[in-house]
């Protein structure tokens, strides 16, 4: 059952192409996040979906009927700013019924759907408040009672959660999960963040210069990257790469030559490509013996970050992230043993920097 | 070593530098303020002055002595019964005609500006921009230009309206033809100042009222006017002491029975006829001065932004 | 998937026949927005063109469209009173922008200092902005009356061969009607400057003072240059003010003595309301709408040539 289907959808301003051919399905009751850098057009899309801005070309459904020239009070949709966007002389309770009170919805009922969302997301004692009386996460919580009193199937979320600070950002995260789990609804969340990309998400969009280069499940994107975009956005910190030569079981960059054993190919392995290791699948000292790919090299650079600590080196003329526990004693210019493994390591084709 | 790096920290400056109240600097500052203040102030008072003294006493006097005898009499008498050249009605009639030409323009021109500022901000449509860029370029081109087409049109309007409910109806010389053109000529001013308000508030307001169901009017007086009331009131500032000030208007779009204060301050104190009564002149004068300068001193920083807005961009 | 495309496309087509028209989408904007349309079009534009259309026409009591060539600006170009008219304009014009820029600025950079009762001196300056010029004329002219004003009391004092007669000495009336523009306008430029300093950023102020740099020097070699473009938006603003002044004449001196102080947008009026001479009050104000021109383009280039406006 789809809930929300996007059919080549091009968005242009002028001569400038927002989105172009764009095709999206969405299962019902899924968490969808549109992940991406700021101009990649995730807004821009979310903002289509809503019918806030008007497509140039293409198809939107919501629940199997074309909305693509629908009002956006008409398509039956919810939606959460990142600044919240509460009418400011309007009480907690105003903003709540006010698009219900536009839709001629009956008082009682206005009232029931008020005092359902208020328990929903704990914000009875605040009704009477307005919005400047509120700390920042009660704020966000009112914003989106105000997509819950809708009783809509799609929530749109527009990064929710930018502008508060990192502590109430991961509680606030954990409450639009679990808000997931309970009510079921669909959930279209745009976020330039992967940490919550990835712990929110049944399924993230990573998008690029207006078109989505992957959509599949968190744990596809970290692990399979489709291209090498992809695989340098998502990881913290970055995936290594190696720009060399495939051939056959062996991959060369400059004097080394790396085994390919364990890695399975889509493509026949052959020809310029990059090679790609995330720092944290990458083995130090005496565990790195038994990795199949072994190195040696020398601390440049350490940055302790509690739980664990950065190292930095150089292998094969590249700048070389590790990631390390960070109980582990390492110092600047220690000699330092690396291994890795192929199975974990990505290749793409140096052309068409899709996964091999 | 060490005994004496400890001691030197004891001697040395601790704790705020001393400042002298009285510095060179500080003189210099403030004598130069003061100064200039008093050139400002100076025809304020001798406004005040003049039009509480009496005849004789001016002729004797200096026009800065403080009055000796104090007198309301010229006050009585600039209101009442001052005379034109045409009538002896005193500033009395122009006050009135002032206050019925700005209710209805002021009222007038910020309803049509705001709403204009707010659909240039979020309703945008093709060729908005373009209507905008000649409104403000408009505001440049000086009133000289474009005074007489508006006389044919006023008068062909007043025409117009009279043909159509049968009755006699004058645009032309009357009051509402100079509200009309105080509308017009502070459309420029006032968009601005509503367009440059209004594309401040976040848009996503604006979105969260349409994902809410609203319209056009219903964003208008249910969103942006209860939480725009500040503007509002500096456009009243900006709009009541620019058609309470205005001269040119009020001397060509009304006759000598609907003229404005200023007109007939004018009038009055510029008259050839009869022996000049600076005392009078002068608490006319005031009297005129009198309505911008208490929305001056009570609105404070309010008229500052209203007339900031044309040249702070936004 | 394909019966799925196949559903949609039909679902897509049920709804064809309802896309909006492109003209009436915004459609409530659209008739909101009419009275700023016809203000542009009829008023600014339309009028504009009228005026410099009629110019070229030998209207006098009503106006006629005969054309008669460049016949009134020839006439306008050699009547004694319009070239009077522009000499003063010319004198009046940048003596007050010179004057005002220098004192509007000063002040602001004094009372940005961190001075107390600012809000009093701002309050101070201020207020000859808030009035009438027909009010700001007529104080003037009192003040320098030679009989009651500043010419007497200076001879009170003792000074006896004192003369300053500005309003009735054909030589100078100008300036006397620059006194009373400066002090109307200047508290205006101060304001505008002042939010200019304010709008500096305060980090600047402090690294000039790490680096040693002394004040009147952050002055004159940073805050200016940073601030031009509010010297620039002021600059037109005052002029195209200037151009128009009109009734700080008819107050002050009525353009007398004899017509020392005309200006041209009094000649207009004059032309067009009392000599029955329409196209020769056309013409001179296309003159002064000419004058506006030639600040307006270079800066409206300077500010939105290039770049588009969003």
């Amino acid at each position: 059952m789809h809930s929300v289907e996007i059919k080549d959808l091009d968005l242009s301003f002028g001569a400038v192409k927002v989105l172009q051919g764009l095709n999206l399905d969405i299962h019902d009751g899924e968490f969808l996040v549109l992940l991406g850098a700021s101009g990649c057009g995730k807004s821009t899309l979310l903002n289509c979906i809503a019918g806030l801005l008007e497509a140039t070309d293409g198809q939107i459904f919501i629940k199997n009927e074309n909305v693509t020239w629908k009002e956006p009070s008409e398509r039956g949709i919810g939606m959460v700013f990142q600044s919240y966007a509460l009418y400011p002389q309007m009480t907690v309770e105003g903003n709540l019924s006010f698009g219900l009170k536009n839709a001629r919805v009956p008082k009682d009922e206005i009232a029931r759907r008020v005092a359902r969302a208020a328990e929903i997301l704990r914000i009875e004692p605040l009704l009477k408040r307005k919005p400047g009386a509120l700390s920042g996460g009660q704020r966000q919580r009112v914003a989106i009672g105000r997509a819950l009193v809708r009783d809509v199937d799609v929530f749109l979320f527009d990064e929710p959660l930018s502008n508060l600070d990192a502590k109430l950002r991961t509680d606030l995260r954990v409450e639009i999960k679990r808000l997931h789990q309970q009510l079921g609804n669909t959930i279209i969340y745009v976020t330039h963040d992967q940490v919550e990309a990835m712990t929110l998400a049944d399924r993230i969009a990573i998008m690029k210069g207006g078109a989505i280069q992957q959509l599949a499940s968190p744990s596809e994107i970290y692990n399979r990257p489709r291209n090498k975009y992809v695989a340098d956005f998502i990881g913290s910190p970055a995936m290594n790469f190696f720009e060399g030569v495939l051939d056959g079981g062996t991959f060369r960059v400059g004097d080394l030559s790396f085994s390919t054993e364990g890695y399975e190919f889509e493509k026949a392995p052959s020809g310029p490509a990059f090679m790609g290791i995330r720092p944290e699948h990458v083995a130090t000292g005496d565990s790195a013996t038994a990795q199949p790919i072994q190195l040696e090299s020398t601390v440049e650079l350490v940055e302790p970050m509690g739980s664990d600590t950065l190292v930095w080196a150089t292998v094969a003329g590249e700048r070389f992230r590790i990631r390390v526990d960070g109980q582990t004693e390492i110092r600047a210019r220690d000699p330092i043993r690396i291994g890795f493994s192929a199975a974990q390591a990505s290749f793409f084709d140096a052309a068409s920097e899709l996964r091999m | 070593m060490a005994d004496t790096t400890v001691s030197l920290a004891m001697e040395g400056p601790r704790g705020p530098k001393p400042r002298r109240r009285l510095s060179p600097r500080n003189i210099m500052l403030y004598g130069t303020l003061i100064v200039v203040a008093l050139y400002y102030a100076l025809p304020l008072y001798v406004m005040i002055v003049t039009s509480l003294k009496g005849m004789p006493e001016i002729r004797l006097g200096n026009v800065f002595a403080p009055p000796v005898e104090i007198t309301f009499e010229p006050w009585v008498k600039a209101w009442s019964e001052a005379c034109t050249g045409i009538n002896c009605e005193g500033l009395s009639r122009g006050f009135w005609n002032s206050i019925q030409i700005l209710v209805p323009s002021v009222f007038l021109s910020i309803a049509i500006a705001s709403v204009n500022g707010y659909a240039l901000a979020n309703w945008r449509f093709k060729g908005s921009e373009v209507f905008f860029t000649i409104l403000i370029f408009g505001a440049f081109i000086p009133y000289q230009v474009m005074i007489y087409p508006i006389v044919i049109i006023l008068r062909e309007m007043g025409d117009g309206i009279s043909a159509v409910t049968g009755t006699e109806f004058r645009l032309m010389g009357s009051i509402w033809g100079l509200v009309l053109v105080h509308t017009v000529f502070g459309m420029p001013i006032l968009t601005l100042l509503f367009r440059n308000y209004f594309t401040s508030v976040p848009e996503e307001l604006f979105k969260a009222a349409r994902v809410d169901g609203a319209g056009f009017w219903g964003i208008y007086f249910r969103i942006m006017l209860p939480m725009s009331l500040p503007i509002f009131v500096v456009a009243m500032i900006l709009q009541v002491t620019g058609i309470w000030n205005d001269f040119l208007f009020g001397v060509i779009y009304t006759k000598p029975e609907t003229y404005p204060m200023t007109v007939q301050l004018n009038n009055i104190v510029n008259s050839v006829q009869g022996v000049k009564e600076y005392n009078v002149n002068m608490a006319a004068t005031l009297l005129t001065g009198l309505v911008p300068l208490v929305i001056y001193f009570v609105s404070g920083k309010l008229f500052v932004r209203g007339i900031a807005a044309g040249a702070v961009k936004g | 998937m394909t019966l799925a495309d196949n559903a949609a496309q039909s679902r897509a087509n049920e709804h064809q026949t309802k896309r909006p028209s492109r003209l009436f989408k915004n459609m409530t904007a659209k008739v909101a927005s009419i009275p700023m349309v016809l203000t542009a079009l009829v008023v600014f534009v339309g009028c504009t063109a009228w005026t410099i259309t009629y110019s070229f026409t030998n209207s006098r009591l009503l106006p006629r469209l005969e054309f008669v060539g460049w016949d009134q600006y020839d006439r306008l170009w050699s009547t004694r009173r319009w070239l009077i008219s522009i000499e003063n304009l010319a004198i009046f014009g940048i003596c007050s922008l010179i004057l005002s820029f220098v004192i509007g600025f000063t002040l602001a950079a004094l009372l940005d200092r961190k001075i107390r009762g600012e809000a009093v001196f701002r309050t101070i300056f201020l207020y000859p902005f808030a009035l009438s010029f027909i009010v700001t004329g007529l104080v003037w002219q009192w003040i320098l009356n030679p009989d009651f004003g500043i010419q007497q009391v200076v001879r009170d004092w003792g000074w006896e061969s004192f003369v300053f007669d500005p309003l009735n000495n054909a030589d100078i009336v100008i300036f006397g009607i620059l006194i009373a523009g400066i002090w109307q306008g200047s508290g205006f430029i101060m304001v505008i400057m002042l939010a200019g300093l304010r709008g500096i950023d305060e980090d600047i102020w402090k690294a000039a003072r790490v680096d040693g740099i002394p004040t009147w020097k952050t002055y004159v070699l940073v805050i200016i240059p940073m601030m031009r473009p509010v010297f620039v938006t002021a600059l037109v603003i005052i002029t195209s003010g200037i151009i128009k002044v009109y009734d700080l004449v008819v107050a002050q001196t009525s353009g007398g003595p004899g017509i020392a102080s005309e200006v041209p947008a009094k000649y207009v009026i004059e032309k067009m309301f009392q000599s029955q001479n329409l196209a020769q009050g056309f013409a001179a104000s296309t003159m002064m709408l000419l004058s506006v021109l030639v600040v307006l383009i270079p800066w409206a280039y300077l500010e939105f040539g290039g770049k588009k406006r969003g």
